[in-house]
């Protein structure tokens, strides 16, 4: 019912969770070489639920429950991507991926190029991350900054209901490897679905709110905290623009320094941990290319470099808050008195 | 250079006055500076020998231009430059003078413990100089964190030193308005306007810019300040006695007028009565300390001048009456002394002169009252039912509704009169 009403045009309330299957379904209805396969992902409906009823309506064959060997699934992925498939391996959440790190670094992400571009890899893999759950320290990790190091994948990581529902389509028709990173925190989130989505394009980073004084810049599960923390600098008087990198691998260095030229000022907001983070590779090429149009030193706002605590409290503690947000984006106006 | 006024924002070195190597004690005038308002003799606050002079005769610098190096009388010849006169707005990123002054200790000196001492190391911050809030003035780690650090070099943003490298303007010498005081693009933009707004040469007349500049300060002031007045009519019979007694038996030169009275009253009245004498500054009210009483007086090429009485509550009529014929007869002639055009707390337009009954005046930002009084004249007064013809002047009170009401207004203007009853306790020192 959903997709019909969207034909339509007409604007939809959903969730991120429901976007993100009906993301699924179009892939797995329109083009024959798409398959879904991973743990769970079949008879029990996904680890989050994301692949309720696609067994049911694509059958066994096009929706795989594997065992409990991301090294194998991946791997069989990346078989079938190099066969002429259009695979989408879901990974349970990103802590679970290290056990595949040896696939995706040494084969997915190498292949074409070891073979002198005789074999792309068109493999799409989907991974839950992100703390804000109580499922401490194996559980909720951000490690999408890691990915980010390896020259050969993309690296996606959708924040908004239109982005869950539009990405999959450009991660399939890319010929590469692409990583996508869904928080679990969004999962329940719901809004309106535009009709952005079916223009999406996994080439560019977005402005979600417009601004003159300071670029809050961010990704995923934190751009809601941003967006918070926008509105609160506003009150304060402090025009922030908030920019969703949206695609973390290549970085779309255009709108960032675009966005920082006319701001002069930058705080970079990465649930990842600060020590080489994503976060220090944004603040790296600000500096690079943006050098003489800073006013201050550019801030960083990350997670406490501890494992991630199970205590609520600690748990929320450890994470990027409006309030840590809104006190570095005063600083570089000079504002923290 | 120094700020001589909250509207100013550059001004030109007309003359020096001091040479290399002579000797400068606190008060000296060095130069005289062109304020396109006035001539001003710009005064040094630190002793040393005058070492450079950076900014030539006829040349128009940004406020906080560094004008001359001093070197400290007693310092070996290698002591680092400081800047000079350092004015109330003189970037607080500009070298400080060495050997910092270090709190007389006792000959152990301070205990600091290890931790805060390697802090203090990687901060950059010299712990003998800093007040310790601790047990027995113990130095403690917050002490060291919430210390600036020795500013090495004066803060510029990238941003900043770029445009001020396109703009030829000397981004260490601006105030700034940036994290821990840099200077950012902003202060090199708007220091480039302030210049560009006053071109060098050829030199305006100085009466149209004076008059744009009082016409843009009246202009924020009736933007920013939600004004009102209130007046008085004040007996001035008594006083006139007093004034004619006074004067009877002092030779000319020590003769007293009236508007020394009225200063007089009002300054101990503006001491007395909260909300009128200081700054609204930054959206807050900041009382002054001491009464700086500005003098509107009127230029003879046209415009204003508001020369200041320094702590004008303290003095007695004699010596306000001194001090007043100097700086007003030195506004006329243009040689005031910066200090003399330093902001007043509040001010006071007396148009007696001019014929004018009363004056209903706007107030200079960013000082929050200004009270006016007219010509002093012969009115009908009714007094304890019986009707007579007195001395009377109208005083008025500008008053900033941000501040003050019109309540505290009424009780200055009746501590005036009060004053202006008993004139002979405005011969004494108050208490």
């Amino acid at each position: 019912m959903t997709a019909v009403r969207e034909e339509a045009g007409a604007v939809d309330t959903t969730t991120y969770r429901d976007a993100m299957r009906d993301a699924l379904r179009d892939a797995l209805r329109d083009d024959e070489r798409v398959f879904l396969m991973g743990e769970d992902v079949g008879r029990y409906g996904g680890c989050f639920a994301v692949s309720m009823g696609l067994l049911e309506e694509f059958g066994p064959e096009r929706v795989r429950d594997t065992p409990l060997s991301e090294s194998a699934f991946v791997g069989a992925g990346i078989g079938a991507a190099l066969g002429g498939l259009r695979p989408i391996v879901e990974i349970m959440t990103v802590n679970f991926s290290l056990l595949a790190l040896d696939q995706i670094m040494n084969n997915a992400a190498t292949l074409l190029h070891m073979s002198g571009g005789q074999f792309n890899v068109p493999l799409v893999i989907r991974m839950t991350t992100g703390a804000g759950r109580q499922l401490a320290a194996q559980h909720s990790h951000s490690l999408e900054g890691w990915y980010t190091h390896i020259p050969g994948i993309k690296v996606l990581a959708p924040a908004t209901i239109d982005d869950a529902r539009g990405m999959l389509r450009p991660a399939l028709d890319d010929p590469d490897p692409v990583l996508i990173f869904e928080h679990g925190s969004l999962y329940n989130a719901s809004g309106p679905l535009t009709g952005e989505w079916r223009t999406c394009d996994i080439a560019h980073a977005a402005v979600r709110r417009p601004g003159d004084d300071v670029t809050l810049l961010t990704y995923g599960g934190t751009l809601g905290v941003t967006l918070d923390a926008a509105e609160a600098l506003a009150q304060h008087g402090i025009d922030a623009e908030v920019v969703d990198l949206r695609v973390l691998r290549p970085l779309d260095d255009a709108t960032i320094i675009d966005s920082v030229a006319r701001t002069h000022r930058a705080v970079v907001v990465d649930e990842g941990w600060r020590t080489l983070s994503l976060a220090a590779e944004v603040s790296a090429r600000i500096m690079e290319q943006a050098f003489w149009e800073l006013d201050a030193p550019v801030e960083r706002v990350c997670s406490a470099e501890v494992p991630m605590p199970y205590a609520r409290h600690l748990e929320q503690a450890a994470l990027p808050q409006p309030a840590a947000i809104v006190a570095a984006a005063r600083r570089t106006v000079g504002r923290d008195g | 250079m120094p700020s001589l006024g909250a509207d100013m924002d550059a001004g030109t070195v007309v003359e020096w006055r001091v040479h290399p190597g002579d000797a400068v004690h606190r008060g000296d005038v060095v130069a005289v500076i062109d304020t396109d308002k006035s001539d001003i003799d710009a005064e040094v606050f630190e002793d040393g020998v005058i070492g450079e002079l950076l900014v030539g005769e006829g040349e128009k610098v940004p406020v906080g231009t560094p004008l001359a190096t001093i070197v400290a009388a007693s310092a070996a010849p290698a002591t680092p430059e400081v800047t000079a006169p350092p004015p109330a707005a003189v970037p607080d990123t500009t070298p400080e003078a060495p050997p910092r002054r270090s709190r007389a200790r006792g000959a152990r000196g301070r205990v600091v413990s290890p931790v805060v001492r390697r802090l203090a190391r990687a901060r950059g911050v010299d712990t003998t100089a800093l007040a310790g809030t601790g047990a027995g003035e113990v130095v403690t780690r917050h002490d060291v964190e919430v210390a600036r650090p020795r500013a090495l070099r004066p803060l510029v943003s990238p941003r900043a030193r770029a445009l001020a490298a396109r703009e030829a303007v000397d981004a260490a010498a601006l105030h700034g308005t940036g994290p821990n005081g840099a200077v950012i693009g902003a202060d090199v933009l708007s220091a480039r306007s302030a210049v560009e707004a006053v071109p060098t040469a050829p030199r305006p007349p100085r009466g149209d810019s004076m008059q744009q500049r009082i016409a843009s300060l009246m202009e924020r002031a009736n933007r920013e300040i939600p004004h009102y007045w209130v007046t008085r009519d004040i007996d001035f019979s008594r006083a006139s006695s007093w004034l004619s007694a006074y004067n009877a038996t002092r030779p000319p030169a020590e003769r007293c007028v009236a508007a020394a009275l009225l200063l007089t009253a009002t300054a101990r009245a503006a001491a007395a009565v909260a909300g009128f004498n200081g700054h609204y500054v930054d959206g807050a009210y900041r009382p002054a300390d001491s009464v700086e009483l500005g003098i509107v007086v009127v230029v003879r090429e046209g415009g204003l001048l508001v020369p200041v009485l320094h702590d004008a509550a303290t003095l007695t009529v004699a010596e306000t009456m001194a001090q007043m014929g100097d700086v007003v007869r030195r506004a006329r002639s243009g040689h005031l002394r910066s200090s003399e055009v330093a902001q007043p707390t509040i001010s006071v337009s007396n148009l007696g002169d001019q014929g004018a009954d009363e004056v209903l005046a706007v107030i200079y930002p960013p000082q929050v009252a200004l009270v006016g009084f007219g010509r002093v004249r012969e009115r009908p007064w009714a007094e304890g039912g019986l009707l007579g013809v007195r001395p009377v002047v109208t005083a008025s009170l500008a008053g900033d509704h941000r501040v003050s009401d019109g309540h505290q207004a009424s009780r200055l203007l009746a501590a005036i009169d009060d004053a202006l009853q008993h004139p002979e306790s405005l011969e004494e020192v108050t208490p």
